[in-house]
């Protein structure tokens, strides 16, 4: 077995020019192990060296060592250590109420808080009980499209970074037809979906072309697509056709109630039919990626571009039709935040989409169903964070914290070898053994 | 004993196992001191784990180490370096943007007062031993710019600073071209003269016959035999491989048809834009295997590339079976009926982390009835790729392997059974047997016959003359971007060896083909 593995690696070796010549570049830049660029071998390190286990300990371990930060930053516990001597237990138990009572707090927040459950015994609101999951829920739709946005290119080997610029795209078409055009209810849902997808689709579409085209390297070009459009929302959002009338400040009118992507349960409850669209869309990125001919040589190039056009493929189209896809799913993200949560354009609509998007398809490891469940673990530590600082006063910044612990953690699965003992997995080939055996 | 000198090795049943495969089992092995021991086995046989246990990258689960007859233990490489073993890795362990001095000296760098690296010093010895052993190895060159060759001796050139009495070398060959080869026999020659023993690890015969003095052959992780280096050809495959294998190809005389690949003043830039095909001409009919003879990079690559839609046709016509199909699309060419089996099988073939299933349909998934629009077939895909496991015999534990844990052999089956598994009129393989052990290159001849019986025209590029004269209806040999002769398998293998130099132009070309060739024991050139 470690033979093979060994012996497999002669016409890879690192360093030592292959001896075919004249073959056209297909990644630009350095190369790393098996003549993938560095990029490439890192996302790769991250996305298929660890296993669920790996997954769930980083969670759990950042965790742990959130909850000392929490500790550690109380001033109430920071004063109790200052008598340490004089008063040892009291130091400890102020520290464990203070990351109990965060994290607590963030329970509450997220899943489901038993006071309202007990209210609701008692002639309480039913929806007050279910406010919390609707909440996590609402925060996890936008991350789940943009998470698929990220996973989906990275499947065919580009690194999205532009899924900010993707988002600005769909929301401001989205956003515009929402508060400009006049249509029918169910139309004008749908038309400003579809606007969004659009939007997005075409920012996407510049930078496959680009790196199809010229070979300019997607990193840069969505880099840089970002600030173009950062900008350009700005200044969209300076001209009377998308100011808001009466108001000095960058801001859209409000999109119209038509067009207002519908609550699922209620008013009271933020959660909208865009969560049902971000499931939808995990499903037709699992069917694409996994049953269709496109994703299959989606796949194949994202794996090996040079066997790809040995086998009759385009890497260029591919490049093009995933960035197309890639672009947007963001853009639904942003469909989604202004016909269902936002409602106006704002300069800083696109928030942190953009980096959350990486972080969640990393941890989600690019596969549809573990973006869902990354993305509402995400909404469920937003929706949470939003609670305890309420609640508790520690700063909602502890969120972030959390999410670069786990992403942290995820893609360092030695170091969770090593703290928990378990086993290296064996051959790494057995766990990255994919395609039809479900 | 004192390091650089004469030691004796001994290996005493090494067992090692790795999750229930027993990779090395009860294996004894002794290397005399100034010995080249040649170890002989398929890929997958234990020959690395074998030599990583003694190289103490790997513990041994049972058995023993013993040098001069004292046990040692070696926990890591550091320890076995300090014994007198040195390896050379079948992958360079160099940095590429350092001189070949600062490769030599890294991890045991001289140095002057104060920690300063002492480069003179690095220079002089690198430069003495490579005098000593004829290694003409620069020590101020880049590392990156050396070819594979220089590397390796660079490799050599480090275990021996080391003071290396044991030098491993690990399929040192199958990086080489036929004279690199040759000149790494004589290197070997003279550091067995100095007393050094050399450990060989090789799956082809004829280096076996040519270099080994001992030879131990490796089958399942066990020793099967040691056979005398005087052994032939078949009764080393015979024991390599665990059954009579079949080293001539039988096939009937070729019945040629219609022309199906007519090439016409072909021309092909490579991608640095120099001229790597220049005017070729050439007709393979129906029925006829066509081999294209001559040393690595004489634009073999780039001929089989551009049939293939693959590198762009400066110039000249590719029609098949009489059709125009200079500027055609890879994806147009391979749906017309051409089956390409290429020259690298990792880079351009396989897919290595998808599943054997999933490279059985590589260049076919979007063809009934894999798919139908955009929807795969998985079903279709799966019975069919089940159905071509147990028709070309490829070992894997299921179709959901991925194929990069299968050994070379089987991943090539898997291409064969690919491009051959479906109607096809040409067929275009480059290299198709290269690194393959002796069964799997019998299976790959046997199948590309049977594909010319069928019908179908085959043109194949190899650079091992035995492949070229075993399986040629006629030969096209190339050189330095022409075809500089059409030739019968009949012809003398001297005569091909010319052409393949470019006439009577070098003597280094001639001496590589001998080598690749039937020759028995290769002189120097």
């Amino acid at each position: 077995m470690s033979e093979t593995i060994l012996e497999g690696q002669v016409a890879e070796g690192e360093g030592v020019p292959p001896p075919s010549s004249g073959e056209q570049g297909d990644g630009s830049g350095p190369e790393g192990p098996q003549g993938r660029p560095v990029h490439l071998a890192l996302l790769d390190a991250v996305l298929q060296g660890n296993s669920v286990t790996v997954t769930i300990l980083a969670i759990f371990t950042a965790m742990v060592v959130g909850g000392l930060l929490i500790s550690f930053t109380d001033t109430t516990v920071l004063h109790a250590w200052s008598h340490l001597f004089s008063a040892p237990g009291n130091a400890f138990a102020q520290a464990w109420d203070a990351a109990a009572g965060a994290y607590s707090a963030m329970f509450e927040g997220a899943i489901v808080n038993p006071h309202t459950v007990a209210a609701a015994f008692h002639g309480g609101s039913i929806a007050a009980v279910f406010n919390p999951l609707s909440e996590t829920a609402t925060r996890a739709t936008p991350l789940i499209l943009a998470g698929l946005s990220f996973g989906v290119a990275s499947r065919a080997g580009l690194f999205n970074i532009g899924a900010a610029g993707q988002f600005i795209g769909g929301a401001m078409i989205a956003g515009w037809i929402g508060f400009a055009v006049h249509l029918p209810i169910v139309l004008h849902i749908v038309v400003a979906v579809i606007g969004g997808f659009a939007g997005g689709a075409f920012v996407g579409w510049i930078v496959g072309f680009l790196k199809a085209r010229t070979g300019a390297h997607e990193v840069i070009v969505t880099i840089m697509l970002n600030y173009v459009m950062e900008f350009l929302i700005l200044y969209l959002l300076g001209l009377t056709v998308f100011r808001q009338h009466g108001r000095p400040d960058p801001i859209s009118p409000p999109v119209a109630s038509n067009a207002v992507l519908p609550h699922l349960f209620g008013s009271t409850l933020r959660v909208n039919v865009g969560f049902l669209i971000a499931l939808a869309a995990a499903g037709a990125v699992w069917w694409l990626l996994e049953r269709t001919t496109v994703g299959f040589q989606l796949r194949t190039v994202g794996l090996n571009a040079k066997a790809a056009r040995s086998a009759g493929m385009s890497p260029e189209r591919t490049w093009i039709i995933v960035m197309l896809i890639a672009g947007g799913l963001a853009g639904l993200a942003g469909s989604a935040v202004v016909q269902g949560t936002d409602f106006v354009l704002t300069p800083q609509i696109y928030g942190n989409y953009g980096f959350d998007a990486i972080t969640v398809a990393l941890l989600g490891r690019a596969k549809p169903g573990g973006t869902v469940l990354a993305a509402l673990l995400f909404g469920a530590l937003y929706a949470g964070g939003t609670q305890m600082q309420a609640q508790t006063q520690i700063p909602v910044d502890i969120v972030t914290v959390l999410q670069s612990l786990i992403v942290l953690f995820v893609a360092a699965p030695p170091l969770m070898r090593e703290i928990f003992r378990l086993r290296a997995t064996r051959a790494a080939g057995q766990t990255e053994a994919r395609g039809w055996s479900a | 004993m004192a390091k650089g000198g004469a030691l004796q090795l001994e290996l005493r049943g090494i067992t090692k196992r790795f999750d229930g495969l027993v990779a090395n089992d009860a294996i004894d092995l002794t290397v005399a001191d100034g010995e080249i021991h040649g170890l002989l086995g398929e890929n997958g046989a234990g020959k690395t784990t074998l030599m990583n246990v003694l190289y103490g990258l790997i513990q041994p689960d049972e058995g023993e180490i013993l040098i001069d007859d004292k046990p040692v233990r070696f926990r890591t490489p550091k320890e076995a370096i300090n014994a007198g073993i040195g390896m050379v890795h079948q992958h360079f362990m160099l940095v590429p943007v350092f001189t070949v001095a600062e490769n030599v000296v890294l991890g045991v760098e001289p140095t002057r007062p104060l920690g300063l690296l002492d480069r003179r010093r690095a220079r002089r010895e690198v430069l003495d031993l490579s005098k000593r052993y004829g290694l003409a190895v620069d020590p101020d060159a880049y590392v990156e710019h050396l070819p594979v060759g220089i590397q390796q001796r660079v490799e050599i050139v480090k275990a021996l600073l080391r003071e290396a009495s044991v030098l491993i070398l690990d399929e040192p060959t199958a990086v080489l071209t036929p004279s690199e080869t040759e000149e790494l026999f004589r290197i070997m020659r003279d550091l067995k003269e100095s007393g050094r023993s050399i450990i060989f690890i090789s799956h082809k015969l004829k280096e076996m016959q040519a270099i080994a003095d001992r030879i131990t052959v490796l089958r399942r992780g066990r020793v099967v035999g040691s056979p005398p280096p005087s052994a032939s050809d078949a009764e080393l495959a015979s024991l390599m491989v665990g059954r009579e294998v079949e080293l001539v190809v039988h096939k009937e005389p070729a019945k040629p048809g219609d022309v199906v690949l007519d090439i016409e003043d072909l021309i092909v830039l490579s991608a640095d834009g120099m001229v790597a095909v220049n005017e070729v001409s050439l007709q393979v009919r129906a029925g006829e295997i066509v081999g294209i003879a001559g040393v690595q990079g004489n634009g073999q690559t780039e001929l089989s590339k551009a049939l293939l839609g693959l590198l762009p046709v400066g110039g000249g016509t590719i029609r098949i079976g009489g059709e125009d199909l200079t500027h055609t699309h890879t994806r147009d060419l391979l749906e017309s009926g051409v089956s390409y089996v290429p020259e690298d099988r990792q880079e351009d073939g396989l897919v290595e982390r998808f599943s054997v299933a999933e490279n059985l349909v590589l260049d076919i998934f979007h063809r009934p009835p894999f798919a139908s629009g955009i929807t795969l077939h998985v079903d279709q895909i799966r019975e069919s790729a089940k159905a071509r496991v147990a028709e070309y015999d490829i070992r894997t534990p299921s179709i959901d392997t991925p194929a990069r844990t299968l050994s070379g052999g089987n991943q090539q089956k898997v291409i064969i059974a690919r491009e051959l598994g479906r109607e096809t009129r040409l067929v275009v393989a480059n290299q198709p047997t290269r690194g393959l052990d002796v069964g799997s290159i019998e299976f790959v001849h046997r199948r590309l016959v049977e594909a010319r019986d069928a019908g179908a025209a085959v043109l194949f590029v190899s650079t091992e003359l035995d492949e070229i004269y075993a399986l040629s209806d006629r030969i096209a040999v190339m050189y330095e971007g022409r075809i500089v002769g059409i030739v019968p398998p009949t012809v003398p293998i001297q005569e091909l060896g010319l052409l393949m130099a470019g006439g009577a132009l070098s003597g280094e070309g001639a001496a590589g083909a001998d080598l690749a060739g039937t020759n028995k024991e290769p002189e120097p050139a």
